[in-house]
């Protein structure tokens, strides 16, 4: 059997495509299998008590012992006010240089200068960001420096680069004859940048909020530094120390105890879902509000 | 270039305006006469868009742009006011119809009263009401005025835009090739509502229809390279131009 040239190109053709199509499969392998194996492991302790009890004793079960299965309400609340704290400290700082960059950026040595501090603040690894926390809180108040609101600084100054670039962007996306015609209205340029200009940037801003959030939410290196250990009991108030889901699944998955490698898986599972809700989510939002602004 | 017994509403003297180095229109003199309609004309390029964005002061938003000269609203200098307070008093509308799509058609026609001032319920609906009439947009969306404004068609969203405008209560209305994206019908809508706006407000409109001029202004200004070559009547600058280049542009040998 001879090939003549277009019977080899067709087979060549045809075997790309099969490669391409399995370097697809390859890149989706690790996140299905990560999902599956948190909802194996995670999943067998996913019931009402994960979310209204707090982490119990530390037990493995045998010899006639049984453990008491307990939850992860602290984790749970602890990440929600961490990520609150951290979102109310950096969406109005990026919001703020987003709009000072673009709006004000005049001959736009401005833009250039937050555009590159914020893209070298991103490069930051989030353990120096920890490091960077600890050691400024220890010079100010060291009875602080092991704290939910310590640990939600370390996560404002990821989320920071995160908001400001999305912001920058969505800003840039609003055509510059929207400010033509708010500005020929003797509107001011304050008053067009915040009350024009900004809402029709919505939707980009709030997809980028989403996922510096989710970003944050699933961030462990800082605040293994700077959490303390405030997982064995209920929650106290924000200068006092803290705990997380990711702090959660560290403590939970080194130490030997069965009922708390349980948690932590269930706890993983419970991050992998939040993080997946608000990817999504960011989407639908960038969709949904980008087509009635256009007005369909 | 004298103006037969007219008050001039707006003055402009040695205007010239530059995009960084260079420079767009060169020393542009002329007088705008009250509640008149007055074309700019002049091939692509020549600088009638720049010319007019200098009398709202719209060009210095521009990075790197520049005005030398001056403009006289009722003898005062543009350039000594602040250029928010200019705007509110030199109203503008565009080449495109751009309405603010994150805007119902209500809000589109009330920003200015509603950005610049704190305004009753009452006087922003008396507002949006006499606007849309003046625009002769009102029967066409009464019904819908709480929808967004980008649902309409160009020709009503450039009316919405002329409305929009008005709003803000200016005394010269500035109007860039309002209708170069606009189908014959919708012109012909837009060339009624200036006849009519011309009692009330001062227009200047830049166009590079030669008919449409003829048809709607009462003076005419022929801008080349950046450069006034004539100004005058509409009638004497069509029939009995004094200058060589508006007879070869108005008669269709270049442009």
């Amino acid at each position: 059997m001879t090939f003549d040239r277009a019977t080899r190109r067709k087979w060549f053709s045809h075997g790309m495509v099969v490669l391409t199509g399995l370097s697809i499969v390859v890149v989706a392998t690790p996140l299905v299998w990560i999902i599956y194996e948190t909802a194996l492991l995670g999943g067998s302790v996913f019931n009402v008590a994960l979310f209204t009890q707090g982490i119990p004793y530390p037990c493995t079960p045998g010899n006639g012992i049984t453990c008491h299965q307990g939850g992860i309400v602290v984790p749970i609340e602890g990440t929600l006010i961490l990520v609150g704290l951290a979102a109310l400290f950096s969406v109005p700082i990026g919001i703020g240089a987003a709009i000072a960059s673009v709006e004000y950026g005049g001959q736009r040595r401005w833009a250039r200068i937050t555009g590159l501090v914020a893209d070298v603040l991103s490069g930051v690894p989030s353990i120096v960001a920890g490091a960077f926390v600890y050691a400024l809180l220890i010079l100010y108040d060291p009875a602080i420096v092991f704290s939910t609101l310590s640990g939600s600084l370390a996560l404002a100054v990821l989320m920071l680069p995160i908001v400001t670039r999305a912001c920058e962007e969505a800003l840039r996306t609003v055509p510059h004859s929207v400010r033509e015609a708010a500005y020929a209205l003797g509107i001011s340029r304050w008053k067009t940048s915040v009350r024009i200009v900004l809402v029709g940037a919505l939707p980009g801003i709030v997809t980028g909020i989403l996922l510096a959030i989710a970003r944050a939410a699933g961030e462990a290196a800082p605040l293994l530094i700077l959490l303390g250990n405030g997982c064995a009991h209920s929650l106290q108030g924000i200068q006092d120390e803290g705990c997380s889901l990711s702090y959660w699944i560290w403590l939970g998955a080194t130490n030997p105890y069965q009922n708390w490698a349980n948690l932590a898986w269930a706890a993983a599972l419970l991050l992998v879902l939040i993080i997946l809700v608000l990817s999504v989510a960011s989407r639908l939002v960038l969709d949904r509000m980008a087509r009635r602004m256009r007005g369909g | 270039m004298a103006l037969a017994d007219e008050t001039a509403k707006m003055e402009v003297r040695g205007l010239s305006a530059f995009y960084g180095e260079t420079s767009a229109i060169q020393d542009i003199s002329l007088k705008f006469p009250d509640r008149k309609v007055t074309a700019i004309i002049g091939p692509s390029g020549c600088g009638k868009s720049t010319f007019i964005r200098c009398l709202n002061r719209l060009h210095e938003t521009t990075p790197r742009t520049r005005v030398e000269g001056s403009v006289l609203l009722d003898g005062e200098n543009l350039y000594q006011m602040d250029a928010t307070f200019v705007r509110r008093r030199v109203g503008m509308v565009f080449q495109k119809p751009n309405p603010f799509a994150t805007m119902s058609i209500y809000n589109n026609v009330s920003a200015a009263l509603r950005f610049n001032s704190r305004p009753s319920r009452e006087e922003t609906d008396a507002a949006v009401i006499r606007s849309l009439k003046q625009a002769a947009l009102w029967d066409e969306v009464k019904d819908r005025i709480d929808s967004a404004a980008t649902g309409l068609s160009g020709g009503q969203q450039q009316r919405l835009c002329i409305a929009r405008a008005l709003t803000a209560n200016p005394e010269v209305l500035l109007m860039d090739e309002p209708c170069s994206a606009l189908d014959p019908i919708a012109t012909a809508k837009i060339e009624e509502l200036i006849a009519q706006l011309k009692n009330d407000y001062t227009v200047i409109i830049v166009t590079h229809n030669m008919q449409q001029a003829a048809r709607v202004s009462d003076y005419t200004a022929f801008l080349y390279l950046g450069k006034l070559i004539e100004f005058g009547p509409t009638g004497d600058v069509f029939e009995r131009p004094k200058e060589h280049l508006t007879e070869s542009y108005i008669t269709g040998r270049f442009g």
